[in-house]
């Protein structure tokens, strides 16, 4: 089954970010794909490659990295909203030269893009499965 | 492009969480792409289409104007629970008249908003390929 899952908080505040993770990876492991996952409202910061937990907890950012969902065409399909997260201050190297800011903090195995992708995801998959409140 | 049944489920209300206006931004983009799209409001959410919604002691934006805007984009099924309202003592007298054209009835202006109980918006719900909740 093509499934395709939606974040709406952020990393250790609430559990929506694990569960997603623990279901993606299941899913994977029983022979489904991972779509798209489309990171949203606060779940817009699970995608923050600055993200330093203690050592002996996860590390959720890193986690979803290493999952690798990508497109046929290597591209992450860890997305990003871009007015979700321009506006909680998660930038790409793109957005951050764009606005005259010096410093980006998106983590490369994620992407930014718009709020279409959420609704082609909708279109595109089997299942649109929504983590959060 | 294949048309799906979407639904966006607002369960809460304008401006204590992001919730609301960002689910609005989904809904204006989601026009774009012809599918066939509902909203419903429960719990705290009906308070997002209820009339005279004034921010400006909040310096917050007054994102309720918007929704007069959906008529335009052919969205033009808001499902309001009956239960929702009654519990905060609103009834539809308190909702914003949110309408549309109806082009199949020589664009003669209807209701966009409609007030049913849960065991039909449930129904409703069941019938949706796609529910996004807010």
């Amino acid at each position: 089954m093509k499934i395709s899952i939606q974040i709406n908080e952020g990393p250790y505040q609430h559990q929506a970010s694990d569960t997603a993770y623990q279901f993606a990876k299941a899913a994977i492991e029983k022979g489904h794909e991972i779509f798209r996952v489309f990171f949203y409202h606060d779940g817009v910061n699970n995608a923050s490659r600055f993200t330093l937990p203690p050592q002996d907890d996860r590390n959720i950012v890193n986690q979803w990295a290493e999952l690798g969902i990508k497109n046929a065409d290597g591209e992450p399909e860890l997305v990003v909203c871009i007015a979700a997260a321009l506006r909680r201050g998660m930038l790409d190297e793109s957005e951050a030269s764009k606005n005259g800011i010096d410093g980006n903090n998106i983590h490369p195995a994620f992407r930014i893009s718009g709020l279409g992708q959420l609704i082609e995801a909708g279109i595109q998959s089997d299942r649109l499965v929504v983590f959060g409140d | 492009m294949t048309t799906k049944k979407f639904m966006y489920l607002n369960r809460r209300s304008s401006f204590g969480t992001v919730y609301a206006i960002e689910s609005l931004e989904v809904v204006l983009i989601a026009a774009a792409f012809e599918q066939d799209v509902s909203l419903a409001f429960i719990d705290d959410g009906v308070y997002q289409i209820v009339e005279g919604q004034n921010a400006d002691g909040i310096g917050m934006k007054n994102f309720s104007k918007t929704f007069h805007a959906l008529g335009d984009y052919e969205i033009n099924k808001l499902y309001v629970s009956a239960e929702s309202l009654e519990q905060r003592g609103l009834s539809s007298n308190d909702l914003m008249p949110l309408v549309y054209e109806d082009e199949d009835d020589d664009w003669a202006e209807k209701p966009s908003v409609k007030v049913v109980s849960n065991a039909q918006l449930s129904k409703i719900m069941s019938e949706q390929d796609v529910c996004l909740s807010f």
